[in-house]
Parts: structure tokens; C-alpha cells; sequence
């Protein structure tokens, strides 16, 4: 420990944005996103499709679609400069702007050859689809050893060794057979275990984990993240959860991260958050949860549509389906502002405090969520 | 596998039998009498009527029809040419190389052209590069053969005088009095057929695998290889081209198979002695069982390239088993 309260967070992410040039204009698909995920620790992030949760995380790679860059320039401010770039290029292409500091190092400024570095060995990723995301002419066995040599001075044989004992820690059966074998002989929930096994094999510090369910029967899922917990307990790993699912995060996650259009509209810690979750958008999210304990006539749903991230509403993003909106809303972007009770927990909403947490006991209280915490 | 190779085979003797038969009614449909014209300009009724006996032309089609085959398999003959009495199978031997260096010289060039061509213009889309090459695509795919030699001919050959106009020249051991021949000869000879022959093929290669490529730089298994820390080049090698590249093995088997009917017209052109210019010549003077011949030849041909072409395909790429 250091002399500070707090060590520095291992992924420390400032006003994050990532605009797309498409034929029908510019897309801020991440405009003003700021996160931090301690060593060892899960931060879960949940929203709708589309509010840019994937995005906020291939920025950090790097892995956008054709990315373009622009100099960083701490004095203008970043949205009429990336749009005024933008604009001028004629390809269709992304420009990120901000800061994602990986222990420190901001990996927006990052040289190509330093992030291919980190990638794969500091940070990894999985992803949503696993019967699409392994290469299908290469065997299982390949494409783990590509990832190891890819970082680390060990000969065919030793990654092979790697990636067999890599394949055995995931629970995959007769690893040192089916090593040799091609994704497509492999079951949806075994090749997540293959990706997982994939991703882990340099041992990073941080893993991001693009709704790595979501393609996978239910049973399977649950396995899928007691796989995850269990080697992120023993592997000490960071793991950014992101999901659609909160109900995924609440048994996950140490921190929440709710997005919405593009921003967050919530960040607390996980007990916070579902004790006070102090968001209109947050309150919808958990009104539609399904739960088996409590009898509710029928899940509430959040009405009307998220908004285009082309042209989003003037003011606070949630406000068209707010129920909460007043003046305040319709002119001023929400900027997430700590709590009163608690520092640590961050929400984008003008709302009175005190009226917001009247609501979110409400809302607790009809969920049943009260209960559950006590 | 081997189950497989049997039902294919036998499946090729059935398609065989298809279009050798087909051959014969169409044959036999036209308004114009082969004797006739086997028998020469000033003969008599009596001298046709001999000719047609000696041919067998006087005997019902299926009757020939089983002649022919029973010739082809007891005999392994495919029976004497109308026009000139030369066997068949010498005539269509001699005309196999020069037509097997044509088809394969042009489609090795073919892709030399097309894969640098179709893989940069992939990856950079709209850039100047790809711009050119679509100008290049549209111009290979639309322009005709005939009309691609004929330039081709006139310009390189008589005008600048850098190639020959036409003609061929054997490889190894030509002919007594023969002008040319040797490798240098052969090549020099075959510049201009071989490129004429391959820019069709070139346009819509390139065009194929830009498009291939293209989709597979898409692909999940693409972004998880970068996020793995693969540099580019990896990228590009292991998972894009690996990928992206399998379907134009199909189809360069299947094509070198259709490029044997173009190899007519490239023939024609250059006057060059192979199995376009003799199933050319067979076909105006009614010389069946020479037409015949070369049918059969070609036929088989593409029926083994569909089976070599399976057989490669399940080869490199795991997915498929052959049942």
C-alpha cells in the first residue's frame, strides 16, 4: 500500500469520446465517458444496445473500425475539434478523444506497436459471439499458441504445453486431444471456454468481457461467469463485465457502470447502487428485471425509444422518456455528480437529491429489493 | 472418402454418357449432309452414298451412338476423323499440350494478376489503387476476348513488333523444318495468348477476392486475431487471406475447366494448333467423331477438376468432410 488511501486505479478512464463518420453524418457513439477499475476488481457495465458500451471499450484498444487520429489538445474543447475532423476526412472513419490511462499511460496516445504489446498479454477481450469470434480454419490448439508466442519468448512446444494446461483450466475435457481440434467441433458454451482460455493465457491484468453470455443458453451462462469469477479470484485479474443484463452484474460486479445514449447515467458501487439507485433510466432498468421471489403483475417497461446517437435530443439524453423531466432537462447536458451520502456514487440526473432518493425508496421497496439486501 | 470417390465416379460415367449423347442428336439434326461434304466437291450420288456406307452415317443414330461407345471402351479409340482419316486420338493428343500450356500459363498469370490487384484494393477501399482496379475490372470483364487479342495483336505484335503475331512453336523436340521451337521460343510465342487469354479471367478474380477479402476483414475472428496483439501483417496473412481465399480455390478449378470453351477464341486468333482451333475446324466441316473427341477430352477433364477441386477443398478447410 502507498502512503495515499487509494492506489492508483489500474484503467482510469476521462471524458472518453469516440465519434464514427457514416453516410448520414457523424455518430457519437461515446461522448464524455468516465470510468476507473481497480486492480483485481469487476466493474460491470450495463445498458441498452447501441448506448455505446462496446465502443467505450474498442476505443480503448484501439479496435475501432478504421480508426483516425487527431492531436491531443488539452485547450480546445474535443467535440467541435473531432467533428471539425471528421468532417474533413473523406473516408468513413473514428477519431477518440480523452484519456484511457492503463496504469498510467494513456493508451489513446499509445503508439500502434506498444498497444499491439499490451494487447493480448495487459488487456484482453471476449466477446459476444464465440461460434464467430475463433478463426475456423485454424485449430483451437493454433490459435492459442499464436496468442502466446505472439508474447512471450517460449518455443512451439512450451506455448503448445501452455496452451493445453490454458484449455485444461477452463474445464475443457481431455484437453491435450481436443487441442488439435477446429472451433466448429466445439459447442457455443465450450468455445467461449476456448476465448476465455484464449484471453487468460498471458495472464493480464485486465480482462473485458463483451456480454460473453449473451449468445449462450441460460445454464450455460451461469457457468460461463462462475468460470470467470473463479479464475479472475485466482488469477487476480480486473474484469470489465459489460452486459445488458443487471441482473448478471448484481452477483458480479464490485462497481456499475449504467450507460445510457452514449453516457453514464449512473456509477456507483454494486450494494449502492441497488439500495439507492438514485437514475430515472436506472429505476426503469431494474422495474424490467424478471425476478422469481416477487409476484408483480407484469415487468414495467421504459417507453419509448433510445435515442439516435446521430442527432440526440437537445438537454439530458433520457429526457424524451423521462417521467422525472422538467425545464432544466430540456437545456442543460447532465454531467454525473457524487451523492451527497456517498462520494462514490455518481449519477447524471437534476433532480433534487432528496427527490431522488423519495423515488429510489420507492421504487426499492416495490421491487422488493429492499428485502433482499437485509 | 473412398465412398465418396466411387459415387462420383459414378456419377461422372452417367453425366459422360449425357452430354456425349446429346452431342450425337445434335449432330444429327443438322440440315447438312457430312458425307457430302467428306466426299468432295465433283462427287456423284453413288460416290456420297459409298462415303456414308464407309463412315457408317447410313446406320440409325443410336446405332452409332453404341458403336462409338463400344469403340471407346473396348478399343480405347475414338475412331477416325470425316475430313482427313487421321485418328482421333493422335489429333486431339497433339492438340492437348498446346492447349494445357495456354489454359494453365494463362491462369497462373491470371492470378498473379488478380490476387496483388483484388487484396489491395480490399484493404484500401477508395483509395487511388482500387479506383484503378475497378476501371481495370470493368474494362476485363466487358471488353470481348476476340476484340482484347485483336488489339493485343495488332498493337504489341505487328505495330511495335515487341512479340510474334500468331503461331506456335513446341516446347521440346519441334518438328523437322520447323522455324522455331525450344522453351524461349514456346514462351515468346506465348505472351500474347496467355494474356489475352487471362485478362477476363484477371478482371473477375480481382474482383472476387477484393470482395472476399473485404467481407472477411469483417469478420469476429478477424477483430479477435487484433486483440489478440497480432500485428497487422499476421492479421492480414493467418486470418484474412487463410479465409478469404478459400472459395477462389473452388473456383479456379471449376474455371480452368470453362477457360478450355474460351481457349477457342484465343486459339482462333493466334492460330494456335490446340483444342479450340481443332473443335473449330471439326465443327465446320461435320467431322464428327473429331468434335466428338474433343468433347470427351474436355469432359473429362472437368469432371476429375470438380473432383480434385472437392477433394482439395475438404483438404484445406476443416469444416468439410466428404460423406
Amino acid at each position: 500500500m502507498t502512503a495515499g488511501l487509494h492506489e492508483a486505479p489500474l484503467l482510469d478512464v476521462r471524458d472518453l469520446r469516440t465519434y464514427f463518420k457514416t453516410d448520414d453524418g457523424i455518430v457519437k457513439a461515446v461522448d464524455g465517458v468516465s470510468f476507473s477499475v481497480e486492480a483485481g476488481k469487476t466493474l460491470g457495465v450495463v445498458g441498452e444496445s447501441g448506448s455505446g458500451k462496446s465502443v467505450t471499450m474498442m476505443s480503448i484498444l484501439n479496435l475501432n473500425p478504421k480508426p483516425g487520429r487527431i492531436a491531443h489538445d488539452a485547450e480546445a474543447p474535443p467535440r467541435p475539434r473531432m467533428e471539425a475532423f471528421l468532417e474533413a476526412s473523406k473516408k468513413h472513419t473514428s477519431v477518440s478523444t480523452g484519456q484511457a490511462l492503463f496504469r498510467g499511460e494513456n493508451l489513446l496516445e499509445a503508439s500502434k506497436r506498444r498497444l499491439r504489446a499490451l494487447r493480448g498479454s495487459e488487456i484482453s477481450m471476449i466477446f459476444q459471439d464465440p461460434m464467430t469470434s475463433l478463426n475456423p480454419v485454424l485449430s483451437v490448439g493454433n490459435q492459442l499458441v499464436e496468442a502466446v508466442m505472439l508474447h512471450r519468448d517460449v518455443t512451439h512446444r512450451e506455448a503448445r504445453e501452455l496452451a493445453i494446461a490454458g484449455l485444461q483450466e477452463v474445464g475443457i475435457p481431455r484437453a491435450e486431444r481436443r487441442v488439435d481440434d477446429y472451433p466448429h467441433q466445439f459447442s457455443g458454451g465450450m468455445r467461449q471456454r476456448v476465448m476465455i482460455a484464449m484471453a487468460l493465457i498471458n495472464d493480464p491484468a485486465l480482462l473485458i468481457a463483451d456480454e460473453p453470455t449473451t449468445a449462450l443458453d441460460v445454464t450455460t451462462q451461469a457457468q460461463i461467469l462462475d468460470l470467470i469469477r473463479e479464475l479472475q479470484a485466482e488469477h487476480g485479474t480486473a474484469v470489465i463485465l459489460i452486459t445488458h443484463d443487471l441482473g448478471v452484474v448484481a452477483e458480479t460486479a464490485d462497481d456499475i457502470v449504467v450507460m445510457y445514449a452514449a453516457r453514464i447515467a449512473e456509477h456507483a458501487p454494486v450494494f449502492s447502487l441497488f439500495e439507492r439507485p438514485m437514475h430515472p433510466y436506472t429505476w426503469g432498468l431494474l422495474g424490467s428485471l424478471p425476478r422469481l421471489d416477487v409476484e408483480l403483475e407484469r415487468l414495467t417497461q421504459i417507453k419509448g425509444q433510445p435515442p439516435s446517437l446521430l442527432r440526440p435530443p437537445a438537454g439530458c439524453r433520457f429526457r424524451p422518456r423521462c417521467a422525472y423531466a422538467f425545464d432544466r432537462c430540456r437545456g442543460e447536458l447532465p454531467e454525473a455528480t457524487p451523492a451527497g451520502f456517498d462520494p462514490g456514487h455518481l449519477d447524471a440526473c437534476f433532480l433534487a437529491e432528496a427527490r431522488k432518493l423519495e423515488e429510489s425508496a420507492r421504487v426499492v421497496a416495490e421491487l422488493g429489493l429492499d428485502e433482499e439486501a437485509a | 472418402m473412398l465412398n465418396y470417390i466411387i459415387r462420383r465416379l459414378l456419377w461422372a460415367v452417367v453425366l459422360f454418357i449425357g452430354v456425349t449423347l446429346i452431342t450425337y442428336v445434335l449432330f444429327f439434326l443438322l440440315p447438312a449432309d457430312p458425307a457430302r461434304l467428306a466426299a468432295g466437291k465433283s462427287a456423284t450420288a453413288e460416290d456420297v452414298a459409298r462415303v456414308s456406307h464407309q463412315l457408317g452415317l447410313d446406320r440409325p443414330v443410336h446405332e452409332q451412338y453404341v458403336l462409338f461407345l463400344k469403340r471407346l471402351v473396348v478399343d480405347h479409340s475414338l475412331g477416325r476423323s470425316y475430313a482427313n482419316r487421321r485418328s482421333v486420338n493422335e489429333m486431339v493428343g497433339e492438340a492437348i499440350p498446346v492447349t494445357a500450356a495456354l489454359v494453365v500459363g494463362g491462369a497462373i498469370l491470371w492470378m498473379l494478376i488478380a490476387l496483388p490487384i483484388g487484396i489491395l484494393s480490399a484493404l484500401k477501399p477508395r483509395s487511388l489503387i482500387d479506383r484503378g482496379a475497378m476501371i481495370f475490372i470493368l474494362i476485363g470483364i466487358s471488353a470481348p476476348v476476340v476484340w482484347i487479342g485483336l488489339l493485343l495483336q495488332y498493337f504489341v505484335g505487328f505495330k511495335w513488333g515487341l512479340t510474334p503475331n500468331a503461331g506456335y512453336c513446341d516446347v521440346i523436340d519441334p518438328p523437322v523444318g520447323a522455324s522455331c521451337g525450344g522453351p524461349a521460343d514456346w514462351a515468346y510465342h506465348m505472351i500474347l495468348p496467355w494474356l489475352t487469354f487471362a485478362i477476363l479471367f484477371a478482371a473477375s478474380y480481382a474482383r472476387m477476392i477484393r470482395a472476399n477479402v473485404m467481407d472477411t476483414l469483417g469478420e469476429d475472428y478477424v477483430r479477435t486475431a487484433r486483440a489478440k496483439g497480432a500485428p497487422e501483417n499476421v492479421v492480414i496473412r493467418r486470418h484474412v487471406l487463410r479465409n478469404a481465399l478459400l472459395p477462389v480455390v473452388t473456383m479456379l478449378g471449376l474455371d480452368i475447366g470453362v477457360a478450355l470453351g474460351g481457349a477457342i477464341f484465343t486459339e482462333a486468333i493466334f492460330n494456335l494448333p490446340g483444342l479450340g482451333r481443332l473443335a473449330l475446324n471439326s465443327v465446320l466441316n461435320l467431322d464428327l467423331p473429331t468434335m466428338q473427341g474433343v468433347i470427351v477430352f474436355a469432359t473429362l477433364t472437368i469432371i476429375l477438376l470438380n473432383l480434385v477441386v472437392d477433394l482439395i477443398y475438404a483438404w484445406i478447410d476443416p469444416r468439410i468432410r466428404l460423406a
